[in-house]
C-alpha cells in the first residue's frame, strides 16, 4: 500500500551578507539563526529557543544596511541582498547601553554570561549613580500607570524589592526580573495555557503579576515550573536553589546532570536531574526533547523529594511537606 | 478555556454596567446564573474568546459607573468574555484612567504638561495638593491627578473632571482659575458617594436609552451632555480657532458655522458631496485622486496616504480594516479635538470614503479617553448617519456596506502608535509591535489595515471635491494642501490655525498676533514632546515637511509651542523627560530604563549638577534609545533634549555662541 507522505515545499535559498561574509540560508532564517550557524555569537536575554521572540531586551540588535534603526537579530528574517553588521560601532554602543541600563536597575548577579558581555562591551552600570533603596514588598505592585515620584536624580531607580515567597516550590525574586516576557508566554498560550501571570503596570513600573498581585496559591498557577525553565536571570528559581543560595551552599560546578525518564505517568517526559552532594536540587527538561520541549508538570518538576527520603528524619525533603 | 477566579463577586451595579455593554449573559458559562442544563454542555473555544476586543469597553463601563474596577467587577468581565483574570488585570493596569483600588467617583485631571506649565499650572497643583492631599488619594469625595497634555493648550492651563455615575459626567476648566479648580474638585451633591457599596440604588445601565429622566438627545451618548453642577459651560469648539469663519479655510471651514450635532447643517455646508463623488469614482479612482494629491499623513510620520491605501487595498487577505487614529496625545496637539468637536460629520464621511477605497467594511475610531465632548459629538454623528443610511449595509444606496465602531482610550499616549493602537482595540495591552510585518499587511486582528490620523482623513474631502491635481497645486511641491498648526504658549492669540503649506514660522506667529509687549521668543518647540526646539532667531524656517527637514527639525503633528523669555527651559526639559518615562509602555529596555535615566540626569542638572558630564551621559543614553527602541516613542524620547543641547546651546558655558545642530 502506498502511503502519502506530505512534505513541506522546499524552501528557497537566499543570499545575504553578514559582517562582509556571503551567506546562503533558507528563506525565513533569522539573523540570529544564521549567525549561530556561522559561529558568530550574539548576546541574547529575552530570546527563548522554545518561544516566539518578544524583541524586548534589545541586547541582540544588529545593524541592517540602509535601515534607520537597529533590528533585533532574534526575530528579523534575512532577506535577499540584505547586508547585516553584527559588530558595528552603533551595535556595540546599543548593546553596551542595554547592559548598563539593565545592570543599573536589575540584579543581574545570577544571569549567566552577563559579566563576560559587560567586559566585551565595556559596560559600566555604576555610572548612573548609587542604586536606590529596594521598595517594600507590594509597593511596586500598587503603582499606578502614568505617574511616578520624581526624585532629585541623586540615586538610580531600580526594580529591587524583597523576594516573593508564597508557596513551597518556587520563589519569585523580581529584583532580578528584566521583563523578558518569557514566563508570561510559557504560562500562557505558547505552552502551559494556565494564564496565571501577566505583565501589569506600565513603563518602568511594569511588572510580572497575578491578578491584583494575589499570592500564587490563589492564582491559576499549576506549579508546572515552566516559567522557571525559561527565566534567563534566576528571578524565578526552585525553593531548593533559592534556599541554598541564601545559605551559600549552591555550587553549580559541583553539580551533575543526569537525564532520565519521568516515572509518574506514561507520557515519557525526559527529566534532567541536577544533583549536588547526592541530593536532587533542581529538575529541568531538555529543550530539544520532542515530548517536553523543556516543559514538565508539577510532578516531574517538583515531585522528586521522595527519591531522597532515606529513612532518617531531618532531611530537606521531609521538611518540605507532602510532595 | 479553564479559567480560575478569585473568590470575589461583583455588585449588582457592576454587573449591570458590564451587561449594558455586553448584553445579558447566555448561561452560567459566561457569567450568568448557573443552571443544571449548563452542566450538560461546554462553551469554549473561539466562540467564547472572540469578543476579547470588548474588554476595553467593558472595563470603561465599570470605571464610568462606579469610578474604579473592583476585583469582583474584573472577574465578572473576565467570565463574560472568557479572558484570564491575570490578563485582564494586565490590561486594566496599563491605563492611567482606570483605578484598581477604590477611589472617589470624581477625578480631577490637572494638566501639568509643557504648555500648561508655561501658563501657570504649578500654583493650581499646589492648591489641589493643599486641599485634597497628594495626587491619587483614595479618601474624601474627590481625587486628583497630574495629567499629561489634555489637548486644550490654546486655553492653558487646563483641567478636566470626570465623575462616574449612571451616566458619567464631565467638566473642563480652561483657562483654569483657582475658583474654577475648586468647583471642579467640589464634592458632588448627589447621594451614594460610591455606587460600589450601594447595590441597586443607582442600578441603571451606563448606556442605552432611558437612562435620564429629562429629554434625551438625538442619540444616547456615553457622557451626559449636562456638565457637572456648578461648573462653567465649556466654550464652543470654534473658540479654539481665532480666525474661525475665514474664507481661506478649507479644513476648518465648517467650524463655527454648523451645529456639530446637526447632519442637516453639515449637508447644507457641502457635507457628503465628497462621498457621492467617491462612489462615482470607484475605489481605484479614489486612491488615484489621493495619490495625485500628494497627501501625506498628518499624524507625524508623513507617509504618503495614497500609497498606504493602495497597499492595503491590494492585499489578498481579508477582511480589511480601517483605523482612525484619534488618540491625539502628543503634548501641544489639539487639532483633531477641534475637528471632532466642531465638525464631527466630516470625519465620519472621510472614514466612509477611506473604507470604500481600501475595501473595508468596518472602521474603528480610536479616540483618547480625555476627550468626552469629542466622544459625545462623534457618537451622535455615527447614530445620526446610521439613521440616514450614510453608514450601514447600503451606504447611499450604493450597495457598499460600512460601519464605524468607537473605541475609547483610557490614558495612554503609546496607544497612538500605529501598532499599539491594534493591541488596545483588540483588548490586549497597548504595546507596539515589531515591524515588519507592516499594518497594511498584518494590522488589526492580523488583517490588512490602514491607520490614518484624523486630520489626514478630513483632507480627503477637499481632495475629492477639487480633484487630486488641484489639491496638489496648494502648498509647495513637497508638501501639498492646507495644514493645521496648534499654536500655544506665549503668543497673543494661541489657537488652531490653518495655513497652506509654505508659510514660515514667522508668518504663523504673526498671524497669532505676535508676542505681547515686552516679551521675546526664547525657543519654539516644533512637533511636540517628540519634536525639537528651534531658537527664537530661526523664525524663517518654512513650515513644510522638506523645509523643516532641511533645517534639521520636524513638523511632527503640527505643534508650535512658543516659549517666551520667562520660560524655564530646564524645567521644561525635565517635564518632557517625565512625560516619556510615564508614557513608555515598558516593553523594551532602551526606552523603559533609558527614559528613567534621562529624567534623572536632567534632574541632577536642574539641581546644580555638572552639565558637561551629564550631557555626555544623556547623549549616550539618547543614542541607544533612538537606535534600539522598538517604536517611535523611544526613538524620539531624546529629540527635544538633544535639540535643546545642540540647537539652543542650553548647557553651553555662559557667553558661548549657540551651536548649529550636528546632523
Amino acid at each position: 500500500m502506498t502511503v502519502l507522505v506530505h512534505l513541506a515545499p522546499p524552501k528557497r535559498l537566499i543570499d545575504a551578507t553578514i559582517d562582509g561574509e556571503e551567506v546562503r540560508v533558507p528563506e525565513g532564517t533569522t539573523v540570529l539563526d544564521a549567525c549561530a550557524a556561522s559561529g558568530t555569537e550574539i548576546p541574547t536575554l529575552c530570546y527563548g529557543d522554545t518561544l516566539t521572540p518578544r524583541n524586548a531586551c534589545r541586547v541582540c540588535v544588529v545593524e541592517v544596511e540602509g535601515a534607520r534603526t537597529l533590528a533585533p537579530a532574534c526575530s528579523r528574517k534575512l532577506e535577499p541582498g540584505m547586508s547585516v553588521n553584527t559588530d558595528s560601532e552603533r551595535v556595540r554602543h546599543s548593546r553596551k547601553l542595554v547592559l548598563e541600563l539593565l545592570g543599573s536597575s536589575v540584579d543581574l548577579s545570577t544571569t549567566p554570561k552577563v559579566p563576560e558581555w559587560m567586559e566585551r562591551y565595556e559596560a559600566e552600570p555604576d555610572r548612573f549613580g548609587p542604586r536606590s533603596e529596594p521598595a517594600p514588598l507590594g509597593e511596586r505592585d500598587a503603582r499606578r500607570a502614568g505617574e511616578h515620584e520624581a526624585g532629585d536624580g541623586s540615586v538610580a531607580a531600580t526594580v529591587e524589592q524583597p523576594p516573593k515567597i508564597d508557596n513551597d516550590l518556587y520563589v519569585r525574586d523580581y529584583s532580578k526580573c528584566i521583563m523578558c516576557y518569557k514566563c508570561v508566554d510559557a504560562c500562557g498560550d505558547q505552552w502551559q495555557n494556565s494564564f496565571a501571570i501577566g505583565v501589569a503596570g506600565r513603563g518602568f513600573d511594569a511588572r510580572i503579576s497575578t491578578e491584583h498581585d494575589a499570592p500564587l496559591t490563589d492564582s491559576a498557577c499549576v506549579y508546572c515550573g515552566n516559567c522557571i525553565e525559561v527565566c534567563p536571570t534566576g528571578a524565578l528559581s526552585f525553593a531548593t536553589e533559592f534556599d541554598m543560595r541564601q545559605a551559600g551552599t549552591w555550587d553549580e560546578e559541583a553539580q551533575t546532570e543526569t537525564t532520565t525518564i519521568c516515572t509518574y505517568c506514561g507520557v515519557g517526559c525526559n527529566l534532567t536531574l541536577h544533583v549536588q552532594e547526592n541530593e536532587i536540587v533542581k529538575v529541568t527538561s531538555p529543550h530539544d526533547n520532542p515530548v517536553t520541549h523543556g516543559n514538565l508538570c508539577i510532578k516531574g518538576r517538583f515531585g522528586f523529594q521522595h527519591v531522597q527520603r532515606r529513612g532518617g528524619g531531618g532531611e530537606r525533603g521531609a521538611e518540605r511537606g507532602p510532595l | 478555556m479553564d479559567l480560575r477566579f478569585l473568590d470575589e463577586t461583583p455588585t449588582d451595579t457592576e454587573r449591570e454596567a458590564v451587561d449594558s455593554v455586553l448584553g445579558p449573559p447566555e448561561s452560567g458559562w459566561d457569567g450568568g446564573t448557573r443552571l443544571d442544563t449548563d452542566l450538560r454542555y461546554a462553551r469554549g473555544g473561539h466562540t467564547a474568546r472572540d469578543r476579547r476586543d470588548l474588554l476595553l469597553p467593558a472595563l470603561h463601563a465599570v470605571n464610568d459607573r462606579v469610578g474604579w474596577i473592583s476585583p469582583g467587577a474584573l472577574d465578572h468581565v473576565c467570565r463574560r468574555l472568557t479572558v484570564p483574570p491575570a490578563e485582564a488585570y494586565a490590561v486594566a493596569s496599563f491605563y492611567a484612567m482606570f483605578a484598581l483600588q477604590e477611589r472617589p467617583r470624581r477625578v480631577v485631571h490637572l494638566c501639568t504638561d509643557i504648555a500648561c506649565a508655561a501658563k501657570g499650572s504649578g500654583p493650581l497643583r499646589d492648591r489641589l495638593a493643599e486641599r485634597h492631599g497628594p495626587p491619587g488619594g483614595h479618601d474624601g469625595d474627590v481625587t486628583w491627578h497630574e495629567s499629561p497634555c489634555l489637548g486644550m493648550c490654546e486655553r492653558a492651563p487646563a483641567a478636566l473632571a470626570i465623575e462616574a455615575g449612571p451616566r458619567p459626567r464631565s467638566a473642563v476648566a480652561a483657562p483654569a482659575t483657582p475658583g474654577a479648580i475648586d468647583t471642579l474638585a467640589a464634592a458632588s451633591p448627589e447621594p451614594a458617594a460610591n455606587g460600589h457599596s450601594n447595590g441597586r440604588a443607582n442600578g441603571v445601565p451606563a448606556h442605552g436609552p432611558g437612562t435620564a429622566d429629562r429629554d434625551l438627545p438625538a442619540a444616547p451618548t456615553t457622557f451626559d451632555d449636562v456638565p457637572l453642577p456648578g461648573t462653567d459651560p465649556e466654550p464652543a469648539p470654534a473658540d479654539a480657532v481665532p480666525d474661525a469663519g475665514s474664507p481661506d479655510h478649507v479644513l476648518l471651514r465648517r467650524i463655527g458655522r454648523v451645529d456639530p450635532l446637526s447632519l442637516d447643517d453639515y449637508r447644507a455646508e457641502g457635507g457628503y458631496l465628497a462621498l457621492r463623488e467617491a462612489l462615482r469614482l470607484g475605489p481605484a479612482g479614489v486612491i488615484r485622486e489621493v495619490s495625485d494629491s500628494g497627501l501625506v499623513g498628518r499624524g507625524g510620520a508623513a507617509f504618503p496616504t495614497g500609497r498606504k491605501w493602495q497597499a492595503t487595498a491590494s492585499q489578498p487577505d481579508g477582511p480589511h480594516y480601517l483605523v482612525c487614529n484619534a488618540d491625539e496625545s502628543e503634548p501641544g496637539t489639539f487639532k483633531d479635538r477641534v475637528i471632532m468637536e466642531g465638525d464631527p460629520f466630516s470625519l465620519i464621511e472621510a472614514m466612509t470614503i477611506a473604507g470604500y477605497a481600501i475595501g473595508a467594511h468596518t472602521g474603528y475610531l480610536y479616540i483618547r479617553g480625555e476627550y468626552p465632548r469629542a466622544l459625545r459629538h462623534l457618537e451622535n454623528a455615527i447614530t445620526v448617519a446610521r439613521e440616514r443610511d450614510l453608514l450601514g449595509d447600503d451606504v447611499l444606496g450604493s450597495g457598499f456596506s460600512f460601519d464605524i465602531e468607537i473605541r475609547r482610550g483610557a490614558g495612554a499616549y503609546i496607544c497612538g502608535e500605529e501598532t499599539a493602537i491594534f493591541g488596545s482595540i483588540e483588548g490586549e495591552r497597548g504595546e507596539p509591535r515589531t515591524k515588519p510585518p507592516f499594518p497594511v499587511e498584518k494590522g488589526l486582528f492580523g488583517k490588512p489595515t490602514a491607520v490614518n490620523n484624523v486630520e489626514t482623513l478630513v483632507n480627503v474631502l477637499p481632495i475629492l471635491l477639487m480633484g487630486g491635481p488641484a489639491y496638489a497645486a496648494v502648498g509647495t511641491e513637497g508638501s501639498t494642501g492646507p495644514k493645521l498648526f496648534c499654536l500655544s504658549g506665549g503668543v497673543r492669540r494661541p489657537g488652531l490655525y490653518e495655513l497652506p503649506f509654505g508659510a514660515t514660522l514667522r508668518d504663523l506667529i504673526e498671524a497669532a498676533g505676535g508676542m505681547p509687549e515686552g516679551r521675546s521668543i526664547q525657543a519654539v518647540l516644533l512637533g511636540g514632546a517628540a519634536g525639537a526646539f528651534v531658537r527664537g532667531d530661526e523664525l524663517d524656517i518654512p513650515l513644510t515637511f522638506e523645509g523643516a527637514r532641511a533645517a534639521g527639525t520636524t513638523l511632527g503633528s503640527g505643534v508650535v509651542l512658543v516659549l517666551d523669555d520667562t520660560a524655564d527651559l530646564v524645567a521644561t526639559l525635565v517635564r518632557v523627560a517625565a512625560f516619556f518615562r510615564d508614557e513608555s509602555c515598558g516593553q523594551c529596555v532602551p526606552c523603559r530604563v533609558g527614559t528613567v535615566r534621562q529624567e534623572e540626569s536632567l534632574l541632577r542638572i536642574s539641581r546644580g549638577g555638572d552639565p558637561a558630564s551629564e550631557v555626555a551621559l544623556l547623549r549616550e543614553v539618547g543614542q541607544a534609545m533612538r537606535d534600539a527602541s522598538i517604536c517611535g516613542l523611544g526613538q524620539t524620547a531624546w529629540n527635544a533634549v538633544e535639540s535643546a543641547v545642540d540647537r539652543l546651546g542650553l548647557f553651553d558655558a555662559p557667553g558661548a555662541p549657540a551651536r548649529e545642530r550636528t546632523p
